[in-house]
């Protein structure tokens, strides 16, 4: 009989090349590498910031100067040289006065690679979209439409210059410059990102979205995501993420914010495909993320993710429940093949009365591949009635990967209700006979199984993003059955 | 439709069927039994094409094909169907979504489009409502929390919907109790036809009772000892298996 043998999915692996691997050559201004004040201060001229960003920016450096990287999480990886990137980079045919019809069409060729062609997006989907290239955000699509509801969604340094009272009142609220290592750094470079603002009981009629890409080489992305929901409104915000293979590690150290006002709700869902190395480690990004979200009175915060890609992902989307009766919910799969490492999870952290917290996590490790779950779920002393329900299921397959759950609990009040499940299981060689037996082939199988494993978490994904999520769990494993 | 030839198979290199010959002809039923031990899931699971049984010496036809080379998913395609004795549980997949994979992937080896949503229904309807399943049942995961009569009933409904050429019943009496087993017998019963052939494992004559062999064989020590007719398996149930060790041994 004809085996399926070790060796032939290892080979097939190989040959499984990273989708989205193409480098687009586009002309590009670069600074030099390095970072010091003077690069701050050229970030922040070239962007032609007001001087109350220059100061913030400034303070952020001084304070990540005196910060170390942190160590704890469960990856090992050679450190970034800070001083061996480049800090900003952007394509030069961007002019932030042309209209959509004038994008460079090298930029609108990468796009249609990408599966996101600006103007096809416009029309067929319902999705308004933000694209950031590098560090530079290129083209906002849909602004008119938002514009009659009172709703912002621009670039975040087009509102740094057009709405400086929201972004000052925010910024750095709710993840504070001196946070962690990765937070300052971002503060101090961020080059671009998005912004956006929901009016008092306004329901976001789309999804919003942006798009992440790292194009040139030797460069880091730094971006500034903010989400404000004034009280009473509704927004569903998307992120997906993509970068060219390269050798060298790329970083990519990014920050959001959201902040949900009384009774606002926030879904915030990721999915993460950036170069994850190639088979046998070498290259990929690390993707060093802070985000964080504050709920205020009976808001609702709810972060999906789907964490594909990345050699090295250190990442926690959490909630504070400041507010009495807010939610914070928490969806995540994250999927390792080869040699990825992911730390992941969230922190929940209970300030008001009746608040309550949801987090599912589906860990999928593969290969040689790391993957963890680390979770905080705290409850302050005046935190009555607090509940939450963390389930972190993993699954493994083969012999030489590993899932580890590092799940932290503080409770200082009696009245919390907190539970805790954790399963790990492996895909099983009865099952994927089974389904052969049914004339389901090894590939599609794996693929079924893994499907129904995240399902909890694929359905909280938006209808349209869910299709494209199982995809990519069906790409990301691949021939990864040992 | 199937014929096997001297077939010699082994697991981790100890030998398990010693020199199977069988033939089952299109429209046939035939009864394996035998004691604990004596090879039938092996043999069930040889000729669906499980991967670590070895096949060692002699062949499998499939309608005259020699089917040795072939994966279990390409078994599967050319209509072999294996109902097991102990189904896996797959969590998260519901029993429609497995049966529209499964559909689709044999009609897609075949080189066919996806089996329209509308017909898929219709077929759903049809043969769930033959076997007596709750609709509700088709969208729990499959397997997962089903009792022993769920699954076996679940497998008997995934044959309803393969319409296979040849069918292997390993123990799918063992967990049913009588109102189960009488709807499992009935449902197989209405998907026996001229052009396909079942093959019925089974350690107890009950079965056999519902679904009427046309012929009888006795596994014993990897080898068919003794083959008959339905009256073979009346003899079984009342005297055991002890005269027919003795018989072989003598």
């Amino acid at each position: 009989m004809s085996k399926y043998t070790e060796d032939d999915l290892r080979e097939e692996l190989k040959t499984k090349e990273y989708e989205y691997g193409f480098y687009t050559d586009i002309e590009s201004e670069t600074f030099p590498v390095g970072l010091n004040e003077d690069i701050v201060r050229a970030i922040s001229k070239k962007k032609e910031e007001p001087e109350w960003m220059t100061e913030w920016r400034l303070e952020a450096f001084k304070v990540w100067k005196e910060m170390t990287e942190p160590e704890w999480a469960n990856v090992n990886y050679t450190k970034p040289d800070f001083q061996a990137i480049a800090y900003y980079s952007a394509p030069v045919a961007v002019d932030p006065n042309k209209t959509l019809d004038d994008v460079d069409p090298d930029l609108l060729a990468m796009y249609k690679k990408l599966g996101i062609s600006v103007d096809e997006q416009k029309k067929m989907n319902n999705v308004a979209m933000d694209i950031v290239v590098d560090s530079v955000s290129v083209a906002t699509t849909f602004k008119k439409t938002l514009g009659e509801k009172g709703i912002i969604f621009m670039s975040i340094s087009e509102a740094i210059k057009e709405h400086p009272e929201l972004v000052k009142k925010y910024l750095g609220t709710v993840v504070p410059t001196k946070d962690n290592f990765y937070a300052a750094l971002n503060s101090a470079v961020f080059s671009d990102g998005s912004f956006c603002y929901i009016p008092k009981g306004v329901r976001c009629p789309m999804e919003l979205s942006t798009y992440f890409r790292i194009n040139q080489a030797g460069t880091g992305q730094f971006e500034r995501t903010l989400v404000i929901a004034d009280e009473g409104s509704y927004v569903s915000y998307l992120e997906g993420c993509t970068a060219p293979s390269r050798d060298e590690n790329q970083l990519h150290a990014a920050v959001v914010e959201l902040i949900a006002l009384d009774d606002a709700e926030i879904k915030y869902s990721t999915v993460q495909n950036w170069f994850p190395g190639n088979a046998e480690g070498k290259g990929g990004v690390y993707n060093f993320v802070t985000k964080r979200g504050l709920c205020e009175k009976n808001a609702k915060i709810s972060w999906t993710q789907v964490e594909t890609g990345s050699a090295v992902t250190w990442k926690y989307p959490s909630c504070i429940l400041k507010g009495d009766n807010s939610v914070g919910e928490f969806y995540s799969i994250a999927v390792t093949n080869n040699y990825q490492q992911a730390d992941t999870g969230t922190k929940m952290i209970h300030l008001g009365k009746n608040t309550k917290s949801t987090i599912i996590s589906k860990g999928i490790s593969a290969g040689k591949s790391q993957n963890s779950y680390r979770g905080l779920v705290q409850i302050s002393s005046r935190a009555d009635n607090a509940r939450n329900f963390s389930q972190c299921d993993s699954l493994l397959m083969g012999n030489e990967c590993g899932a580890h759950t590092f799940p932290y609990i503080e409770a200082k009040n009696k009245s919390a209700q907190i539970e805790h499940e954790a399963t790990t299981s492996k895909i099983g060689e009865d099952q994927i006979f089974y389904c052969n037996q049914r004339g389901i082939d090894t590939e599609k199988a794996i693929a079924l199984i893994v499907n129904g494993f995240s399902k909890e978490v694929l359905n909280k994904l938006p209808m349209e993003f869910a299709v494209e999520a199982q995809k990519l769990l069906e790409i990301s494993l691949e021939g990864s059955v040992g | 439709m199937l014929k096997i030839n001297n077939l010699h198979a082994s697991v981790e290199d100890k030998g398990i069927l010693k020199g199977i010959d069988l033939e089952v002809k299109a429209g046939e039923v035939h009864a394996i039994m035998g004691p604990n031990g004596s090879g039938k899931s092996t043999l069930a699971s040889v000729i669906a094409g499980k991967e670590e049984y070895e096949v060692t010496e002699g062949n499998i036809l499939l309608e005259g094909e020699d089917i040795e080379e072939l994966a279990a998913e390409e078994r599967a395609h050319k209509g072999v169907f294996l109902s097991f004795q102990y189904p896996v549980e797959i969590p998260g997949v519901s029993v429609t979504n497995f049966m529209k994979t499964a559909i689709n992937e044999t009609r897609k080896a075949k080189g066919l489009e996806d089996m329209p949503a509308k017909d898929m229904l219709k077929m759903i309807r049809e043969k769930s409502e033959m076997l007596e399943i709750d609709r509700k049942f088709l969208s729990r995961s499959l397997n997962e929390g089903f009792s022993g009569g769920e699954k076996k009933r679940n497998e008997i409904f995934q044959m309803a919907m393969l319409e296979p050429k040849l069918a292997i019943l390993d123990e799918t009496d063992s967990g049913l109790d009588i109102d189960a087993l009488r709807i499992v017998a009935n449902g197989v019963n209405k998907l026996k036809s001229k052009d396909n052939a079942v093959i019925v494992i089974t350690h107890y004559q009950r079965l056999l009772d519902y679904i009427v062999p046309d012929y009888v064989h006795v596994l014993h020590n990897g080898k068919i000892v003794k083959s008959g007719t339905a009256a073979l398996a009346h003899e079984l149930e009342a005297k055991g298996y002890d005269w027919i060790k003795e018989e072989v041994n003598a």
